[in-house]
């Protein structure tokens, strides 16, 4: 890690300044989504589902890539000290990803579709994002120089930059008929990728929080660690072959299942890791509580756990056959996404935003209980609601599937408030952040 | 510590499972027989068009706000589905989608009534912890 690079090229900025404009995008079309659940019929006319569910899902997807991104840019400097090897990829990397999310959104805005779950615009568009992302590939190697002798996060980044290249692209075998002609065949590839290019973005979070935990505690040390390898490729081993706990109930290669199950099962070791280390964590915690970043760090320690434990769980096909297709999924989906990379992403950004370790304002504070007090009611009306969806999922005689969804309503109304509260919670962590910014800025000339 | 060496043996083997494995189930798909498919196809290419998966499920995977339609056919019957198609509820809009469309949403809901069953109480829990139909 060379801090020698005090004002690394500002380009990756751009990415991390249109990432959160997409959080933003997310949460309002998110919470216009909650609306939808709670107020049956609202805006039918104009802006039905079938538009805000992915205008939501996509901006908050971009959000996180973007920011991965401009993120992995950013550090990969200062810990190679070199500059970034070709600006002018960059900038093309940035117009390809700019133009095609801009696109994207226009499409989903007037209902055109033709993709599916997670991409569901029009197939085309996937095409300069694959470009971009080999130019993403092509820059990053090239910084780095050389893999020898290099910590456990430039392993991560190149992982998650590879395998979201592979998976992206699998994601999208269905345009050939072979794969597509017969449902059970296309569901099985479909979810292989998406299981595995989550993962994928997971090491490109994941790479960058354990660059900024070295960075935090000045010791480089653990980047290098056995232990540190051993989790990685424990996280690699998932990535690759646990896909399959999506699919437990549809009528696939049993060895799929069996693979997925198996595979699964060895997150418990992560588990275990968490609650063997936790006293230790805690002594860390007391140490680095006060910086902003750290407490976002701090905050997605603990939703992994949580969401580890509910993993774990939906991944034995015994639990999974009453959990699938019910809000406990969402909870899971929303609890690493918000909990664990949003956490992650913005103490990312926080670490970048103010240029020095930052202790992060009232505001900064205030905002974090808000975002993760909101976001665990958030979470456990979600479970609830998942649990009652799977009671009637089992029933002998259950009632017909608006009554359901009515008794439901409670649950979905908690949901709304709190993911409100949540979504201002986090504008008050951002708005903390930028304030700094732009006071550091006026004074230091210094920005991302 | 660990050596480069051994860090690039274990992710080459890592890699060259993953690989092969996804190679054997591109080969091997769980269904072989693909006759007769055509008309649901093309179903399928107008659920994508309308995003039908943002509300409704297919074995359980899909969006939360309409009901899992992987058995629908069986359950409901075509007209009844055909008169959702034609009309939408007060809160799924109506698509003012063509006859033929309707047709062939039909037609893929039948295959995909065909192609199993989506039911999670049709399963058997095993002491293992995993499951069968």
């Amino acid at each position: 890690m060379d801090s020698s690079i005090s004002k690394p090229a500002p380009y990756p900025a751009y990415f991390i300044r249109f990432g959160l404009v997409l959080l933003a995008f997310g949460m309002v079309f998110g919470i216009i989504g909650g609306l939808q659940y709670v107020l049956p019929g609202f805006l039918k006319g104009i802006l039905s589902f079938e538009k805000t569910r992915p205008l939501h899902v996509s901006a908050v997807l971009f959000w996180i890539i973007l920011t991965a991104t401009g993120g992995i840019f950013t550090y990969v400097q200062e810990h190679s000290g070199r500059k970034i090897h070709s600006v002018l990829l960059l900038k093309i990397q940035f117009f390809l990803f700019g133009i095609s999310i801009v696109l994207i959104m226009a499409c989903y805005f007037a209902g055109m579709f033709g993709g599916r779950e997670y991409w569901e615009y029009p197939p085309y568009l996937s095409i300069p994002i694959v470009l971009g992302w080999l130019l993403f590939l092509v820059n990053f190697l090239r910084t780095v120089g050389s893999l020898k002798k290099q910590p456990v996060y430039i392993w991560m980044w190149l992982t998650g930059i590879i395998f979201f290249l592979f998976t992206f692209a699998e994601s999208y075998l269905w345009v050939l008929p072979y794969f597509r002609k017969n449902i059970i065949n296309d569901m099985t590839i479909q979810w292989k990728s998406y299981g595995s290019m989550v993962g994928s973005w997971n090491q490109l979070i994941y790479g960058s929080s354990a660059y900024l935990m070295c960075k935090i505690s000045g010791d480089q040390r653990t980047a290098f660690s056995k232990k540190a390898f051993a989790l990685y490729f424990i996280g690699l081993f998932n990535l690759m072959f646990n896909w399959g706990h999506h699919i437990y109930t549809l009528p696939t290669h049993v060895y799929v299942r069996q693979i997925s199950y198996a595979v699964s099962m060895t997150e418990l070791l992560l588990l275990g890791r968490i609650i063997w280390e936790w006293k230790q964590s805690l002594t860390t915690a007391q140490k680095f509580l006060h910086l902003s970043s750290y407490r976002l760090m701090l905050a997605a320690d603990v939703w992994i756990f949580l969401n580890l434990l509910l993993a774990i769980g939906m991944s034995v096909p015994a639990i999974n056959v009453y959990t699938h297709g019910t809000h406990v999924t969402v909870a899971h989906a929303m609890g690493t996404t918000i909990g664990i990379n949003t956490m992650l992403l913005l103490a990312i950004v926080s670490d970048l935003l103010a240029q020095k370790q930052s202790q992060g304002g009232r505001n900064s504070k205030n905002g974090f209980w808000v975002a993760n007090i909101s976001l665990l009611v958030f979470w456990l009306s979600l479970i609830i609601a998942g649990i009652l969806k799977a009671r009637w999922q089992m029933s002998n005689n259950p009632l017909p599937f608006s009554s359901m969804i009515q008794q439901l309503r409670p649950f979905f109304m908690v949901f709304l408030v709190s993911g409100t509260t949540l979504a201002a919670g986090i504008l008050m962590i951002l708005f903390s952040l930028f304030k700094k910014n732009i006071h550091v800025t006026s004074n230091q000339d210094i920005q991302i | 510590m660990l050596q480069d060496r051994a860090k690039y043996s274990i992710a080459g083997i890592l890699v060259a499972t993953f690989l092969g494995y996804s190679c054997f189930l591109y080969a091997d798909l769980p269904v072989k027989d693909q006759a007769g498919l055509q008309a649901g196809d093309k179903g399928k290419m107008i659920w994508q068009q309308y995003n039908c998966g943002a509300c409704h499920q297919v074995y359980g995977l899909g969006g939360y706000l309409g009901p899992d339609l992987t058995n629908s056919y069986s359950k409901r019957g075509p007209a009844y589905i055909q008169a959702f198609l034609a009309n939408g509820t007060n809160i799924m809009p109506n698509y003012h989608l063509t006859e033929t469309e309707i047709k062939e949403l039909t037609e893929y809901l039948r295959n995909l009534d065909a192609s199993g069953i989506s039911d999670p109480r049709t399963f058997t829990i095993q002491n293992n912890g995993f499951i069968n139909q």
